[in-house]
């Protein structure tokens, strides 16, 4: 019963200086009242794929693949009904969600908004629906009529869910829902929001950069890394048993309290992650592997089953496909030299 | 259980600071580094359409006043020198026509520039330097030093321009310096408050708390990062003081309140004979329109390259 | 090879701490108009440092941790002097650092949160990493000196970053800017506030492996602020936990982090995220206000210890909200704010 499925999504913004690949190949599938969490870091593109969804990308950019929300290619759907898909079978708590709210509306109108423009109620019944939304996120309705300013960042970041859930969509996409919040804040709204997934059945994509958040709240997880999935499997096994050297830099960020094995031995990926308009040749995570060897430069490898329930793009493993080389073209595994030779 | 997570890979040993390329002091540095700065934001204006309009406008009159004696003969000046004929139209021999005294519009617009020009140069500096101590003084201390500059600016920004200029010119000695302070005086109030709002603003700043935990005098913070960064925005601010001086003198001299307009022509006194000898009612127009439209174009151009400026100087400006 | 602490731990029997805070006090006070002063509104004053002493050994890295609002910027300020307390004394090496600012300066540098900020977008990456050595006159080849510190903080080779720009450079590379900035003063000790909060998970690593090599290389000592626990557990011998303006406990690493003494300490570690996380308790409310410190302990209007009743039952109920208390030894070098620890209790 899939409700979302994205296939070979490629994302590709234009600037001043060029065209920037952002996305470059993404598949996802998401079923109904599962939870995804997609990890990475800045530039990898998982921000970009969240406005993807709902297309709401800047005017120009290049969007290729299928987006195919509940059996509708969101890419090809008409203006008046896209507009009638957004918010009511997905909808996105967005990044700094704190400072996305109006600041000279009250939080009231500001939730029952969408609910009055898709038509499914008038003003005076979408401002009730707004305090019962509210309640659920575990404010007072009566803070209906207050502005922005008189809450603190962890009730501003309550409403935002609130909207989001306004018209009851199916699917909520959460940008970075957490970051900048305290930790016990953190922990407050993300338990929210797992309280809320599972009473209303919601599908989740989660999106943040802490792999430890994730592991919490979500069934299952992607890794990406420069505008690919690099890794993708059940939550707690991807972060138990990283395959992809990437996730395990990722994890070793995020240390267990009392693993010893941490303990004065901060380990990180040297080299940055790299700018979208500016990749690596082959596996474009080959600079800062611990674990590169020869064929990574010039071979780029796409996600594949490394085990029964788990996919990597990585050549450590052996099984996979046709492999691509630098120059696109696709090189059958057996025609490669064994590594060794190949410097 | 997560399985051992393997060091990465040692740096690679640092290299030996071997023989350098380019031998460079700090100071060759320094020099590069604002040398290239300067050229970046020239290409940049260059590609302003409006901002190189403005400069060829500005850059001619400029030109103009430099090069007045070789344009026009000082003498044309002079009721005494004047030979041509009263109040005639534009001519072959007088491209702008004459005045009511024989003298040639077109020589007087030119040598009008002069002073039009030195004034509104003069007086600006006069703001912008009141002006930018006060600001940066009152932004960067705070407390009661800013409470009591920023309460003389307030009193001076309120006091409106003509009665204090009429006032001063009263009694002091009418001349081109009581001019250019009179202007200066009134126009420094503006550009102290603009100013302090950018020094409040800079003083925040994560880098200037990290010179001050450097161990940075106040001295060293206010002219090595506050200055620097406010900076581009007097220098935009500036831009647009110039042409409001410029006007300000203009409307002095109308009023005939600046120095004795039978040695010191500029715009605003060619204005004031033109007006006082009825060219606004009659058919004189060549006399009353050329220095009007000088005045206009030269304010034109700097508000032009002020424009431009902005649009550079201030990022959230800048198209996307 | 080597315990990497063997040579830089501290003996009780060296000479006395090299960093000493003795209960300082800091607060901001709001401002009020004339008017409303006129008709005895009082302002509001933020106390954001209520009472604050530590001890830091040469060589020893200590975390300062803690929620937003507890104060532990303004501590971290307050040693770096860029705030002056309004009661109590730093002391540096026996000295009060304010008797010379400038001196002082010399040996303690800071390392900031934001490398964007921290960095004068007009200036190049020399003339950054210059700045402190011409402010304090040092004598000596300027460029040699720049180009050590920049390849200590890791950017070799270090001409090649010379006449960059901050923006042309990653996060990564704009914080090892600003440490090489710290660093070519060739101080004792350094601040870091947050110094990777801002930057991506990946590269925080390396940055923290950086200041543990320094620390190792050239004996530094550090006092590291933070948010997160997890950090202070990869890098810190010490931690000392703040809540609302007061350490509330403060002893190594292993035991703070391992076996918390205090209510807040425990809440905190009970929080971060993890397999099979559900069901822990998790504080109510938000961070408290500075401008209005509860009385008693600070911390009982959230203490689970006092909601669940169990600070009734055994008896300490009335102390906890009325009578305000200081750090105790709880443990050998572990010292707790907790009426539990008098009971041997733990929290």
């Amino acid at each position: 019963m899939s409700l979302l499925s994205v296939k070979d999504l490629h994302v590709t913004y234009r600037t001043q200086a060029g065209a920037v690949p952002a996305v470059r190949g993404v598949g996802i599938e998401l079923s109904r009242g599962e939870v995804l969490g997609l990890a990475g870091e800045s530039g990898c593109g998982k921000s970009t794929i969240a406005g993807a969804i709902l297309r709401l990308l800047p005017k120009g950019t290049d969007v290729t693949g299928q987006v195919m929300l509940d059996n509708q290619n969101v890419l090809e759907l008409k203006p008046g009904r896209l507009r009638a898909v957004r918010w009511t079978e997905a909808s996105i708590v967005f990044q700094g969600a704190m400072h996305a709210l109006n600041p000279v509306q009250r939080i009231g109108d500001q939730i029952a908004e969408p609910i009055v423009l898709h038509g499914q109620a008038g003003e005076r019944e979408a401002l009730v629906r707004a305090g019962s939304l509210l309640e659920q996120v575990g404010l007072p309705a009566r803070r209906l009529k207050d502005y922005p300013h008189e809450l603190s960042g962890g009730q501003r970041q309550r409403v935002m869910i609130a909207m989001a859930l306004a018209c009851n969509p199916r699917l909520i996409i959460a940008d970075e829902p957490t970051t900048a919040l305290d930790v016990m804040v953190q922990a407050q709204v993300l338990r929210l929001l797992k309280e809320l997934q599972r009473e209303l059945g919601l599908a989740m994509i989660f999106i943040t950069h802490d792999l430890s958040v994730l592991v919490e709240t979500c069934d299952r997880l992607a890794v990406m890394y420069a505008g690919r999935v690099i890794e993708e499997g059940p939550a707690d096994v991807v972060f138990r048993q990283p395959a992809h050297p990437y996730t395990r830099a990722l994890s070793a960020a995020f240390p267990e309290i009392g693993d010893a094995r941490f303990r004065m031995r901060p380990s990180g990926l040297p080299g940055d992650p790299p700018y979208p308009a500016d990749l690596p040749t082959g596996c474009t995570f080959h600079p800062r592997c611990p674990q590169v060897f020869a064929p990574c430069s010039h071979v780029d490898p796409p996600l594949f089953d490394v085990s029964p329930e788990r996919r990597a793009a990585c050549l450590l493993f052996d099984g996979a496909p046709a492999t691509v080389n630098a120059a696109g073209g696709t090189v059958a595994k057996e025609d490669q030299p064994p590594a060794e030779e190949q410097r | 259980m997560k399985p051992t997570i393997e060091r990465p890979a040692p740096a690679p040993e640092p290299e030996p600071l071997g023989p350098l390329p380019i031998p460079k002091s700090a100071k060759a540095i320094a020099r590069t580094r604002r040398k290239e700065a300067a050229l970046r934001t020239w290409r940049q204006y260059r590609k302003s359409k409006m901002g190189m309009a403005g400069l060829g406008i500005l850059v001619f009159f400029v030109l103009v006043a430099i090069f007045a004696p070789l344009l026009a003969s000082r003498c044309e000046l002079s009721p005494t020198c004047a030979s041509g004929p009263i109040l005639s139209p534009p001519s072959w021999q007088y491209p702008l026509g004459t005045d009511d005294l024989g003298r040639s519009v077109l020589a007087l617009t030119i040598w009008g520039s002069r002073i039009s020009i030195i004034v509104g140069l003069a007086a600006t500096l006069i703001t912008v330097v009141i002006g930018t101590s006060f600001g940066l003084v009152a932004g960067y201390y705070g407390g009661w030093r800013e409470s009591g500059l920023m309460r003389i600016t307030d009193w001076f920004l309120v006091i409106p321009f003509l009665p204090l200029a009429i006032v001063l010119s009263v009694i002091l000695e009418p001349s081109l310096t009581t001019v250019i302070l009179v202007i200066g005086i009134t126009s420094w109030a503006s550009t102290a408050r603009v100013v302090r709002a950018q020094v409040l603003s800079l003083k925040t700043r994560t880098y200037v708390e990290r010179a001050r935990a450097l161990g940075a005098s106040h001295w060293h913070l206010m002219s090595r990062h506050i200055l620097p960064n406010v900076g581009p925005l007097i220098f935009a601010n500036t831009v647009l003081i110039v042409a409001v001086a410029i006007l300000s003198e203009t409307t002095l001299s109308f009023l005939n309140l600046g120095p004795d307009p039978t040695t010191n022509i500029s715009w605003g006194t060619i204005l004031e004979f033109a007006f006082g000898g009825g060219a606004a009612f009659s058919n004189n127009w060549w006399w009353i329109v050329p220095p009007g439209v000088a005045v206009v174009l030269v304010v034109l151009a700097f508000t032009m390259i002020g424009y431009a400026l902005d649009e550079i100087l201030n990022p959230k400006l800048r198209a996307r | 090879m080597n315990d990497p602490l063997a040579d830089v731990s501290p003996s009780p029997e060296a000479t006395g701490p090299l960093l000493e805070v003795r209960n300082i006090h800091v607060s901001f006070t709001g401002r009020i108009g004339l008017g409303a002063g006129l008709i005895g509104k009082k302002a509001t004053v933020a106390r954001a440092v209520d009472g604050v002493s530590l001890e830091l050994q040469k060589g020893e890295v200590l975390a300062l941790a803690g929620e937003s609002g507890c104060g532990k910027t303004t501590t971290a300020r307050a040693v770096m002097g860029l705030e002056r307390p309004n009661e109590g004394q730093i002391l540096y090496e026996g000295e009060p650092i304010w008797n010379d600012l400038r001196a002082y300066r010399r040996k303690v540098q800071m390392v900031f949160q934001d490398p964007t900020g921290a960095l004068n977008p007009r200036e190049t990456v020399y003339e950054s990493v210059a700045e402190g050595l011409r402010i304090h006159r040092v004598a000596g080849d300027e460029r040699t000196q720049v180009a050590e510190a920049l390849s200590s903080a890791g950017l070799r080779p270090p001409e090649r970053f010379f006449l960059n720009y901050p923006h042309e450079l990653s996060g990564g590379q704009r914080q090892r800017v600003v440490i090489a900035g710290a660093l070519v003063l060739e101080p004792h000790m350094i601040v870091a506030d947050e110094p990777v909060s801002n930057l991506d998970a990946s590269v925080r690593g390396e940055i923290l492996a950086l200041l543990m090599e320094l620390r190792r290389r050239l004996g530094l000592t550090i006092l590291i602020v933070t948010h997160d626990l997890g950090l202070a557990w990869m890098v810190a011998d010490r931690v000392a936990v703040m809540y609302l303006g007061r350490v509330v406990e403060i002893g190594p690493a292993e035991d703070v982090l391992i076996h918390p003494k205090h209510p807040y300490t425990k809440a905190l570690l009970d929080v971060v995220p993890e397999i099979g996380g559900a069901g822990r308790p998790i504080l109510t409310g938000e961070p408290p206000d500075p401008t209005r410190i509860p009385r008693g302990c600070r911390f009982h209007p959230r203490c689970p210890i006092v909601a669940s009743g169990r600070a009734q039952k055994l008896g300490i109920l009335g102390r906890c909200t009325d009578q305000d208390l200081a750090l105790e030894e709880a443990a050998r070098d572990h010292h707790v704010a907790c009426y539990l620890t008098e009971l041997g209790e733990e929290p």
